[in-house]
């Protein structure tokens, strides 16, 4: 593979840092990256790794451009409402750079389909907004043995860490299984600082490039956490749990399955007694 | 007791995980919690010590990404 005189100029950046080189920017090239969820999160980290020119961004979401959307979905336009967002997607991300090419899936992700769509791609990203997604997304990966990057937003909070699996603690490491049906709120029910998915969502980006690149220090262990009120990050410092039902010592998840999906309420604030 | 919770430092009674949590009015079932680095899970809260000096992290689940 060679870079014509357009690609050298539009990589010159990359191309000029030590860490990345001309050969740093054919393993992006070759990279195939695959993102579940072309919302919040998929946003920035779609736009993003095409900017950076990763060969490949497989996207996968059955949704169609909600108008609620557009306050941190920066991928769609106000034009997009009532569109299909992976189309959508597509669409931005050729603009921005047409040496990307993207897979489009307008699908949802779930147990039976999860192997097959994740299995021609180097990294995974988590895009996802329920916690049985979540939990399905980090037991494919442990299964394809696919490097993850995890993230998750609530309000003004974010959260991102990465996970090689068999190497690095999982996302059932620290949360064997999803809350109580009800318990924890979505972003639908609970609401959203925009940026908050475009801070998460370029951690994400970042997380995958150096995956990619094989450079610095991977975010794995770590679960770095962020609250935009205090505009602070908070570092938990973790490591793989013997006890994991997944990755542990004695896994009794042994193959893909769907958690329930939660419940769409929240219950009463009284209903949260401790138990 | 001092322990240090979510990075600083505060006093606490001692007792089981499950103590502290009930003295933050945390409910166990949204968090994820872990003592020096390890996690504890949810069926050991009440019978894992949280020791003076003792760090403990909460991690409260975040399920959004849309
Ligand atoms: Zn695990």
């Amino acid at each position: 593979m060679s870079f014509t005189e357009e690609q050298i100029t539009r990589y010159s950046r990359h191309i000029l840092l030590p860490e990345v080189g001309g050969k740093g920017q054919k393993k992006i090239a070759r990279a195939k990256v695959f993102v579940v969820g072309a919302g919040g999160l998929g946003s920035p980290v779609a736009l993003y790794l095409a900017a950076a020119g990763v060969g490949t961004i497989g996207l996968i979401d059955s949704d169609v451009v909600d108008r609620s959307n557009l306050q941190r979905q920066v991928l769609h336009h106000t034009p997009d409402v009532g569109r299909s967002k992976v189309q959508s997607a597509k669409e931005k991300i050729f603009l921005l750079n047409p040496d990307v090419n993207v897979e489009t899936y307008e699908d949802r992700f779930t147990a039976s389909n999860a192997m097959d769509y994740i299995a021609p791609y180097d990294v995974v990203i988590d895009g996802v907004d329920t916690f049985p997604a979540k939990f399905l997304i980090n037991d494919a990966c442990y299964f394809a043995d696919k490097p993850l990057v995890h993230g998750g937003i609530l309000r003004f909070e974010g959260r991102v860490f990465s996970i090689v699996p068999g190497q690095s603690a999982c996302y059932r490491c620290i949360f064997q299984h999803p809350p109580p049906p009800g318990l924890v709120p979505s972003c639908q029910e609970a609401g959203i600082i925009g940026v908050v998915a475009g801070i998460i969502g370029t951690i994400q980006a970042t997380e995958a490039l150096k995956l990619i690149l094989g450079i610095g220090d991977p975010l794995t262990d770590r679960i770095l956490d962020f609250d935009a009120r205090k505009t602070a990050f908070r570092e938990i410092r973790t490591k793989r749990n013997p006890r994991c039902p997944l990755c542990g010592d004695h896994p009794d998840i042994t193959e893909l399955f769907e958690h329930e999906q939660e419940a769409c309420q929240l219950q009463a604030p009284g209903a949260l007694g401790l138990s | 007791m001092q322990i240090t919770i979510n990075g600083k430092p505060e006093e606490m009674q001692a007792g089981t995980v499950m103590d502290v949590l009930k003295q933050k009015d945390i409910d166990p079932h949204m968090v994820a919690v872990e003592l020096n680095t390890q996690i504890v899970e949810r069926d050991r809260l009440d019978t894992t010590n949280v020791q003076e000096g003792d760090k403990v992290e909460f991690l409260f689940y975040m399920g959004g990404g849309a």
